[in-house]
């Protein structure tokens, strides 16, 4: 242990070198942008860097990684704040409660928050990581398809909650989005499957964030055009430095319990190879609104609402090195491509990584502690940057969140098919709304549907039919028992009240 | 306004300058836009690990004057990426990265209308061969072991592999075949997750590409039991393949670089150029060697009769999956 | 209001069938030993889309959802000119992606929102036009090299010039 400490504080020293900071303060503001475009992400940052990783000595290189990597994840909640579209799908949940403080005048007590959470997200699991690496491991093997599935169910029962009053029209939300995530290709048979109307374009599936900046990009956007009748007088305050002392003091206030569960619950899902950081952060939105005192806060503009999923998503996505480091497996993309760079850089990634490369290893994960604490400082540095965006007429805004919205959404597919699809689901998400319709169950049910069908298929290849192994697995069967009365529970109280409803009708 | 400005002044100073060398090298093909380097596979997977070093290859030493881009179009098991890099405005600076789904999908999806022979050949940049892999806890070190634990669990018996109707699954079949097997088959989403799942011993064996299980095996995790290559491989010395046990049968994926159909010659003499400079560099060879990847160089000519060979070779091997 | 929540959901019923008429051309049944086929996740998410618009139509009846007691019109006609100006400039948009490229398209939809829709100033509207695309140029090709699309053949020269810039 003391000899993983003194590696961990060389990788500091060596991220705190001059030459290394710059590269940090570079990295961080870099990957702040690149988060805060609607479309992009920490993949692409990744992508792009890791060529340039062979010009700088190693060292530096990871440095200069972390750093772009951190950057991004405060960003992915600043497009969710400030223009209302998830730069992720690890930032759907951060929407539910930011975009509502932003709209009431209050983004900078959400950009605060969001930045004040994900530090501490990231720092717990920094030192969880730190930790318990090995033991953490061995605990992301024992996840299969069943378990996989297990956590799926539970990450719909945390959302079953999440959905309007109208309970069909939730249910369908639900069911389109999961229905949207299994066009394409069925993994399981290798046959093409929801090719719909034979065009080519479907192929390839239906990403998340065609449907995502259809919907809050362009749908949303012409409903509060349509519902404002175009003039929007911003409330947005000007940001001073007094001001963000008492939006720090609210946001611990009113948030710290909603950092406490995303931390920690973030990170053990974030852990788990195949689920990663959207069911982490969407869980701890759940289980936020779950134990608050006040839940229905929660959709209007909770701190604790913004809070648990933007510590959840920064813890998970470092926890999300975990499978990287320990086992050699990309636990997101962004991970599979720094594994790659790891093949180039001469190290070979698996379980022997961790105990042959420590240098390398904790020297990351020192910088990861250092980037962190950069990151929060730059982010809170270009708040009023970003409040300033908001403070812009909203005939120059509204153009601006369009376009972002089409360059970004080709930046993440390259493809002209869904620059028409997201236009389309902008458009049903517009007439959607008018009907109270809920659509964030659906965007989230296509980022869950494709983990969760083929783990429930995989599982039950492997069970050779036998449903009853979602129960009889040791890990699996509390997971899916827990599951399925939190999804009962809502039904059930819905039946008393409609029986209480009855009841009453005739005293009218 | 002041920038726009600073922008015009750049511009003129800039086409200056980049008139010169157009013209100096006007018989020498030069791409003149980034280029599309599209890969068959999502990110983080094998066939998308050496486009990315290909691509840091090329940029470390600086060989092409624009970019390559890599582009991940992995959707419905690389009919994306034919459909893409078919159907691409400027064929002159799109290229891709295939492996054997290129043989594959388009036998299998006759809908798509891809004919790959309409694709220029470019570089064969090496073949990828498969490893039977077994947990060591499992207690199996040899094939004759494996064979009749197979076979006392009688259809209980769990592999993984990536996708159906793929590589994966066409070796399984086949080695079901020869040793009258029958197994479990799990298709997966890639070799990653396939490999966590073994050590996971979730599933109990795999046929992974040695670079997917290399970490686990110098772990000492995974057990190599058979090889699916022409000759013993240099890292495995001690595995033997198939065609020792006397079944004529090898199999390789493929990791070679196409042009979009239509491409100009003076395109592909460019691109073949490029690819055989990155294909005798240091780098790529160390790749070759630490990767278990076998070398199978060839001439554009060589690998045209090389894809007719292999749609054949996949046209039977399909047919006994049952496809 | 209220004629349109049902046509919405005859229309959402419509695409659920095909939905589960297209998810039918794969096994949708339990096959036993391996689990659902291929179709049967698809098939009976959509029958249960289906049945959700059977329940928002018994609401509808049944006058429980607030647009179902609505009289007003789905959009007024402040809403469809706003719809047919906004969203038909995002179309039009997109289509002149394929023809004057990604940067042109931004430039005449900013000039065309601001001027046109915005009223704002034409130095301001001009300004911000081209500036935003140009930016958008360097971030997205310079730093983050991702190609945009960029049209016919006849933009290539702009872009020759362009790339021998940043690379």
């Amino acid at each position: 242990m003391t000899e993983v400490l003194s590696l961990l504080g060389d990788g500091m020293l060596l991220s705190l070198q001059p030459l290394n900071l710059m590269m940090i303060m570079i990295g961080v503001t870099v990957g702040l942008f690149i988060g805060a475009m609607p479309g992009l992400g920490s993949v692409n940052g990744v992508a792009i860097l890791l060529p340039v990783t062979f010009l700088v000595p190693p060292g530096s290189a990871i440095i200069f990684l972390a750093a772009i990597y951190y950057g991004a994840m405060y960003g992915g909640a600043v497009s969710s704040v400030t223009l209302g579209i998830p730069g992720a799908s690890t930032a759907v949940a951060t929407t539910f409660d930011g975009r509502p403080l932003a709209l009431k005048g209050r983004a900078s007590l959400a950009l605060v928050t969001a930045a004040l959470a994900s530090f501490i997200g990231g720092t717990v699991a920094n030192i969880l990581f730190t930790l318990f690496a090995p033991l953490l491991a061995s605990v992301a093997l024992s996840f299969g398809p069943p378990e996989v599935f297990a956590l799926m169910l539970l990450a719909f029962a945390t959302f079953v909650g999440l959905g309007g009053d109208d309970i069909p029209k939730t249910i369908f939300s639900i069911c389109f989005g999961l229905t949207l995530g299994a066009v394409g290709f069925d993994q399981i048979s290798g046959a093409p499957r929801l090719v719909l109307f034979e065009y080519n374009g479907f192929l390839q599936g239906i990403g998340f964030l065609v449907l995502a900046i259809g919907v809050y990009g362009i749908g949303e956007m012409l409903w509060t055009i349509d519902q404002t009748r175009g003039d929007i007088t911003s409330t947005t305050p000007k940001m001073t430095v007094k001001g963000m002392a008492t939006d720090a003091k609210e946001a611990t206030k009113r948030g710290w319990k909603g950092t406490a569960i995303g931390s920690f619950l973030g990170f053990f899902v974030g852990i788990l190879p195949a689920a990663g950081a959207t069911p982490g952060s969407l869980m701890s939105y759940g289980v936020a609104k779950m134990v608050s005192r006040n839940p229905e806060e929660f959709g209007k503009g909770s701190v604790d609402g913004v809070a648990a999923p933007e510590a959840a998503n920064n813890s998970a996505s470092t926890g999300s090195m975990l499978p990287m480091l320990t086992l050699g497996i990309p636990g997101s993309p962004t991970t599979a491509i720094l594994l790659g760079g790891m093949v180039i850089w001469g190290l070979v990634p698996g379980p022997r990584l961790f105990v042959d490369e420590q240098e390398f290893v904790w020297g990351l994960i020192g910088s990861f502690y250092i980037s962190n604490a950069a990151a929060l400082l730059i982010n809170l540095a270009f708040i009023p940057v970003f409040i300033w965006m908001l403070r812009m007429p909203f005939t120059i805004l509204a153009p601006m969140i369009f376009v972002l919205s089409i360059v970004g959404g080709y930046a993440a597919t390259r493809d002209m098919f869904d620059i028409w699809l997201i236009v389309g689901f902008g458009i049903g998400a517009f007439f959607l709304r008018k009907f109270d319709y809920p659509l964030a169950p659906a965007v989230l049910a296509i980022v869950l549907g494709p983990i969760a069908e083929p783990t429930l298929r995989q599982s039950l290849l492997l069970s050779s039919g036998d449903p009853a192994i979602f129960f009889t697995r040791p890990v699996a069967g509390p997971i899916t028992i827990i599951a399925i009365i939190l999804i009962l529970l809502p039904g059930l109280k819905l039946i008393r009240r409609k029986m209480g409803a009855h009841s009453k009708k005739p005293a009218q | 306004m002041n920038f726009s400005k600073r922008m015009l002044l750049g511009l003129v100073g800039a086409s200056v300058l980049a008139s010169a060398p157009l013209t100096a090298l006007a018989e020498d093909w030069q791409p003149r836009k980034p280029i599309d380097f599209v890969i068959m596979a999502g990110a983080g997977g094998g066939a998308d690990q050496i486009a990315r070093f290909i691509q840091s290859v090329a940029e470390q030493k600086d060989l092409t004057t624009r970019p390559l881009v890599p582009n991940n179009k992995g959707g419905g098991s690389g009919a994306e990426a034919l459909i893409h890099v078919s159907t691409a405005n400027d064929p002159d600076h799109t290229i891709l990265v295939t492996l054997n789904s290129f043989f594959t999908t388009p036998l299998r999806q006759e809908n798509l209308g891809i004919d790959i022979q309409t694709f220029t050949p470019v570089a064969m940049m090496g073949v990828d061969p498969f490893v039977l892999w077994v947990h060591k806890d499992s207690g199996i070190t040899t094939l004759d072991e494996y064979v009749a634990k197979v076979q006392e669990m009688g259809g209980e018996y769990v592999m993984g592999g990536t996708g159906a109707g793929q590589e994966d699954s066409i070796v399984i079949a086949f080695m079901s075949e020869a040793y009258g097997l029958d197994i479990n088959y799990i298709p997966y989403d890639g070799g990653g997750a396939v490999a966590k799942d073994l050590a996971g011993q979730q599933i109990m064996a795999t046929v992974n590409n040695p670079a997917e299980a290399k970490g686990f095996y110098e772990a000492g995790d995974f057990v190599p039991l058979l090889a699916f290559s022409d000759e013993r491989m240099p890292a495995y010395p001690d595995v033997p393949t198939l065609k020792e046990m006397g079944h004529d049968f090898s199999y390789y994926n493929q990791r070679a670089v196409v042009g979009a159909p239509g491409m100009s010659d003076e395109a592909a003499a460019y691109y073949q150029d490029l690819f055989t400079t990155i294909y005798e560099s240091e780098e790529w060879q160390g790749y070759l060697a630490s990767e278990s990847l076998s070398p199978l160089w060839m001439d554009a000519a060589e690998q045209r009769d090389y894809w007719a060979l292999q749609v054949d070779n996949h046209k039977s091997l399909l047919a006994a999956l049952g496809e | 209001m209220r004629v349109g929540e049902l046509i919405t959901a005859g229309f959402l019923a419509l695409l659920s069938i095909y939905l589960m008429w297209k998810s039918a051309e794969l096994p949708i049944g339990y096959i036993s030993g391996t689990g659902p086929g291929g179709g049967a996740w698809p098939f009976w998410l959509s029958a249960i889309m289906l049945v959700c618009c059977g329940f928002t139509a018994f609401n509808w009846w049944q006058g429980t959802t607030p647009a179902s007691q609505s009289e007003d019109p789905v959009l007024d006609s402040h809403g469809w000119r706003s719809l047919i100006f906004v969203g038909g400039g995002i179309i039009v948009f997109v289509a002149l992606i394929s023809i004057i490229s990604m940067y042109g398209a931004i430039a005449i939809f900013l000039f065309y929102y601001m001027w046109f829709l915005g009223r704002h100033g034409l130095a301001l509207s001009l300004s911000m036009a081209l500036i935003t695309p140009i930016a958008l140029f360097f971030f997205f090709e310079g730093a983050m090299r991702i190609t945009m699309p960029s049209g016919l053949p006849f933009t290539d020269p702009v872009f020759n010039i362009l790339y021998e810039i940043i690379y």
